[in-house]
């Protein structure tokens, strides 16, 4: 028998705020337990909350970007359960007037492309960070607080490598937005997987097993992967499942359970006395709908048709925002027909830099107006492509124009004729064997004298000028 | 000096007059209290040195030329407003000992304003309660009979004023708690409408009723606190941005002209004959004084105290989760687990009252209970405020009872909460529709105990409801 597998994802986004959700303490990440506090993120009696404008504000860029109907008039409720990482023991979420509905995301599978639906995305309030040190824990609020966007799909994903690709692609719009750093390692990204399989043929879903706070889309990939193994093994073992939360081992590579549904908590939601709704105006949705950022699927197309370059070269460009901005920045300062020499420079030389010191764009010296110069110097022959590529890596670790380097050097290209034919016959006058095997036939050999020449002229010549000069001498 | 006559407006002519300084003023209070406060019990703490501290540096500033209302006026504070530095124990073993860290709303304006903390008030623990017996410290003793309740859960702010070891205090307000207290002592409570007043810093019971509050001698005393509390508060989401009107100004219109509503259902069987007596008298006044007296009614009255009762203890049942025992506050000496920490440090923490109170709120809110309860109590109260909005087309001002009786005996309610429950019929809708309300004296009973009235406006009707109640005490005195 054949075994379907259904995947839902709900994932916990930070959002990129100056500061928490309800209160105006930092956010900085990695500082000293509890000294980002205050009496309103640490639950003191009388401490009111304040809705942090950015956050709504990124959520429903989120929910723009991801195709969301944006609710003009939203509501937060108390979620309400004892535990020490919730100082108010009270979490503040919105249960049922969610800010974004619907909405989706198109993924790549080996079937052609496919639409994940999302069912809404909601904004909520971190928990504090819970450290646990033998003989007793201790709590730290500095995490508590942290305005989270709760992104929860529909239970259309197939396969843990569909689960994968939804990630993947969400993680490229948030960032691509702005909306997060989207980075795993700080745990700005983290996500409950729900599975559960059912014999092919069968349509209501199969029991459901919730998989909490996955931190990394390894672990997510692995726990999914061991969770439809051992659901399969207790399906074709006439074993019933039971609806139940269970956490994921990585170090004993399995899932283990940690409630039953019978067990499950009664939250007693109710709406938040202490905030006021939400409400957002058709002008305020506009205006924010206007500041959004391309889609990277989009973006490529645009790019390809804009400057001209291939589909392989747009993708690569554009699933990374900054690659993306500072390519088109570049492109925009040369010559229109110069946008395949541009990605050509970026995907190849600017790239090997990066990779090499494994810097982000942002992070090096090299600017849009750099680059341009230094492909325009050697579009204009100015310079020979091996003297910008020589030039390149100081830009890119001290910046500075290149045009300003060239001058200062002197490695402005050798184009005047006489010089270079003088070159040219000095070329041929010391290696007459390799005139005679031209005359027979041997062609190639004029690349030997380009070669000479170059030496020659220490670099600097004009490649292609040499070359028409060493045609015409040897023919002669 | 001898305070107990004084007023905040009597005090600040005599300090303007520099007839006495802030220091003989608080010098005075301070006095007073150590004379007799052992027997009525209205203050849980004094902090005498900081008092006289904050009065030497409103002098300070009197003599270099500054002036207003509260400067250098001692005000009482109800023991559930935090200020910094001091006890804030919401009358309960749960904070006792504990020290708040930063200053409500209506603190740092009471203290920009140049105030004096005169000394922090008793209460029924976190403000459940209407009789301040609940408090788990002391019950406080009404001073015009010591045999019986102040009131609550305001009821320490209402006994300093009427002892006379207390010019003026603040109280908070979810169910009645500023003008029942007020009416028992005899004084004058002001409920602002919901959002006039911060509750930032303002220990919570129940978030979508607490208002805090003036409770004085006069009218015009309430009109001047008010005006240093009201106003928006960036800590406080539900404060109104609308203008804070000038308040004293509007005390002088007089009850000529102005439209007084008679609910019906505020005027039935059940109240004490006395008690109305006073209330029917207060009415031909106001006639008499040129006020035209309108039948009205709020049919959803009846449904008031139970959508109350269903409302409060939900919101309450969240709003004191946080006491836990893990940051603050009372912890159970040798917990077992985190969870055992919970359970023990609550039951050992919180009072009978309070822990009845979560309860009740938990059960409205569980799965399956929650739209028959809180659901439909949220329903009722939606046609309660629309009651109101029907009765204001009619008049200006509504006009009731406080309480169903005068202050009645310590321990006669104690043994009986429904019968407590029922004591604030009239006082719960005003909450409920986030309307402003004012408790003034109109009489005194056989046995020497003051009755109030209490007057009803709309929401931010504050300017009118002042100046009703200021007339009617000027037709009195
Ligand atoms: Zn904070």
């Amino acid at each position: 028998m054949k075994y379907l597998t259904t995947i839902g994802l709900e994932t916990h986004v930070q959002l990129k705020t100056a500061t928490k959700m309800f209160c105006s303490c930092s956010l900085k990440f990695g500082e000293e337990p509890n000294t980002n506090i205050c009496p309103v993120c640490l639950g003191y009696p009388g401490a009111l909350p304040v809705a942090n404008r950015e956050a709504i504000k990124l959520t429903v860029l989120s929910g723009l970007m991801l195709g969301c109907t944006i609710n003009k008039h939203s509501t937060f409720d108390r979620k309400n359960y004892f535990y020490p990482d919730m100082a108010k023991d009270y979490q503040i979420t919105q249960n049922t007037h969610p800010l974004c509905l619907g909405g989706g995301i198109t993924i790549q599978t080996p079937n052609g492309p496919k639409l994940i639906r999302i069912n809404h995305i909601h904004l909520e309030e971190d928990a504090a960070k819970i450290n646990h040190y033998g003989q007793f824990s201790g709590v730290d609020y500095n995490r508590g607080g942290t305005p989270l966007m709760e992104i929860v799909s529909e239970p259309d994903l197939s396969s843990q490598d569909e689960a994968m690709a939804y990630l993947q692609a969400l993680k490229q719009i948030l960032v691509y937005a702005g909306v997060s750093d989207c980075n795993l390692e700080e745990g700005n990204m983290r996500s409950d997987v729900n599975v559960s399989i059912r014999p092919e043929g069968q349509t209501t879903l199969g029991t459901k097993v919730e998989i909490k706070n996955m931190n990394t889309f390894k672990g997510i990939y692995a726990a999914a992967t061991y969770e439809i193994a051992r659901q399969t093994y207790a399906l074709t073992h006439g074993k019933a499942l039971v609806q139940e939360t269970r956490r994921w081992d990585p170090d004993a590579n399995e899932t283990q359970s940690m409630r039953s549904k019978e067990n499950a908590h009664d939250y007693r939601y109710f709406p938040e006395p202490d905030l006021v709704p939400i409400a957002l105006s058709d002008e305020q949705i506009a205006e924010w709908r206007s500041s959004l950022p391309e889609l990277p699927s989009a973006r490529r197309i645009r790019m390809m048709e804009e400057y001209g370059i291939p589909e392989y070269d747009a993708g690569v460009l554009a699933d990374a925002r900054e690659n993306a901005d500072f390519f088109e920045a570049t492109a925009r300062l040369c010559e229109k027909q110069l946008g395949k020499i541009v990605s050509n420079w970026f995907m190849v030389e600017v790239m090997r830099l990066l990779s090499e010191t494994g810097k982000a764009i942002g992070a090096c010296a090299l600017t849009p107006a750099a680059l341009a110069e230094l492909i325009t110097l050697a579009d204009q022959r100015v310079i020979n492509g091996p003297t910008a590529k020589e030039l390149l890596p100081e830009l890119f670790e001290k910046g500075g124009m290149p045009k300003a380097l060239v001058e200062a050097r002197g490695l402005g290209q050798v184009s005047d004729t006489s010089a270079l034919e003088a070159f040219v016959q000095q070329a041929i006058a010391s290696n007459p064997k390799s005139v005679e095997d031209y005359k027979a036939g041997k062609k190639a050999a004029a690349g030997y004298f380009v070669g000479q020449v170059m030496k020659l002229s220490k670099g600097k010549a004009d490649p292609k000028l040499v070359g028409e000069l060493v045609a015409r001498a040897l023919e002669q | 000096m001898n305070i107990e006559n004084l007023t905040i407006c009597t005090a600040a002519e005599g300090l303007r007059k520099r007839a006495f300084s802030s220091v003989e003023l608080t010098q005075g209070v301070l006095d007073a209290i150590q004379q007799k406060d052992g027997q009525i019990n209205a203050y849980l703490t004094v902090d005498a040195e900081g008092a006289l501290k904050q009065a030497t540096a409103a002098d300070a500033a009197r003599f270099a030329g500054q002036d207003g209302d509260l400067l250098g006026i001692p005000i009482a504070i109800k023991d559930i407003i935090n200020v910094e530095g001091q006890p804030c124990t919401c009358a309960s073993k749960m904070l006792e000992g504990y020290v708040s860290p930063y200053d409500a709303t209506v603190a740092a304006r009471l203290r920009s304003a140049g105030a004096v903390f005169a000394g922090r008030t008793n209460m029924d623990e976190f403000a459940m309660g209407s009789s301040t017996e609940n408090s788990a410290f002391k019950s406080t003793c009404n001073p015009h009979d010591l045999s019986r309740v102040p009131g609550g859960s305001s009821g320490g702010s209402a006994a300093a004023i009427a002892a006379g070891t207390a010019l003026a205090a603040l109280g908070t307000d979810t169910g009645g708690s500023i003008r029942q207290p007020a009416s028992f002592c005899g004084c004058v409570g002001l409920k602002p409408s919901y959002g006039r007043v911060s509750r930032y810093g303002v220990t919570a019971y129940a978030s979508s009723l607490d208002q805090v509050g003036p409770m004085t001698k006069t009218v015009e005393d309430a009109a001047i606190l008010l005006q240093a509390l009201a106003g928006v508060d960036a800590h406080d989401g539900t404060t109104s941005p609308a203008e804070v009107p000038d308040y004293r100004a509007a005390l002088a219109g007089g009850l000529k002209g102005l439209r007084i509503g008679l609910p019906k259902e505020y005027f039935i069987d059940g109240t004490d004959p006395e008690v109305m007596v006073h209330i029917r008298k207060a009415i031909d006044d106001c006639a008499k004084a040129g006020a035209e007296i309108v039948d009205v009614s709020l049919p959803h009255t009846e449904y008031a105290t139970a959508v109350y009762y269903i409302i409060a203890t939900a919101e309450a049942s969240a709003n004191l989760a946080r006491f836990d025992g893990v940051r603050y506050g009372h912890r159970t000496a040798a917990p077992e687990s985190v969870f055992d920490l919970y359970a023990k440090s609550r039951a050992e923490g919180f009072g009978t009252e309070v822990k009845r109170r979560i309860i009740l709120g938990t059960y409205v809110l569980s799965s399956g209970y929650y739209d028959a309860y809180y659901g439909r109590a949220q329903k009722a109260r939606t046609l309660i405020r629309q009651d109101f909005t029907t009765a204001f087309k009619q008049c200006d001002v509504l006009l009731t009872p406080v309480a169903p009786t005068a202050a009645y005996k310590r321990g006669e309610a104690t043994d009986d909460p429904l019968k407590m429950y029922l004591g604030d019929i009239f006082t719960v809708p005003a909450n409920l529709g986030g309307l402003c309300a004012l408790s003034v004296p109109c009489g005194m009973t056989h046995d020497r105990l003051p009755v109030g009235l209490q007057l009803l406006g709309p929401a931010f009707g504050e300017p009118t409801l002042l100046r009703v109640g200021a007339g009617y005490e000027r037709l009195r005195s």
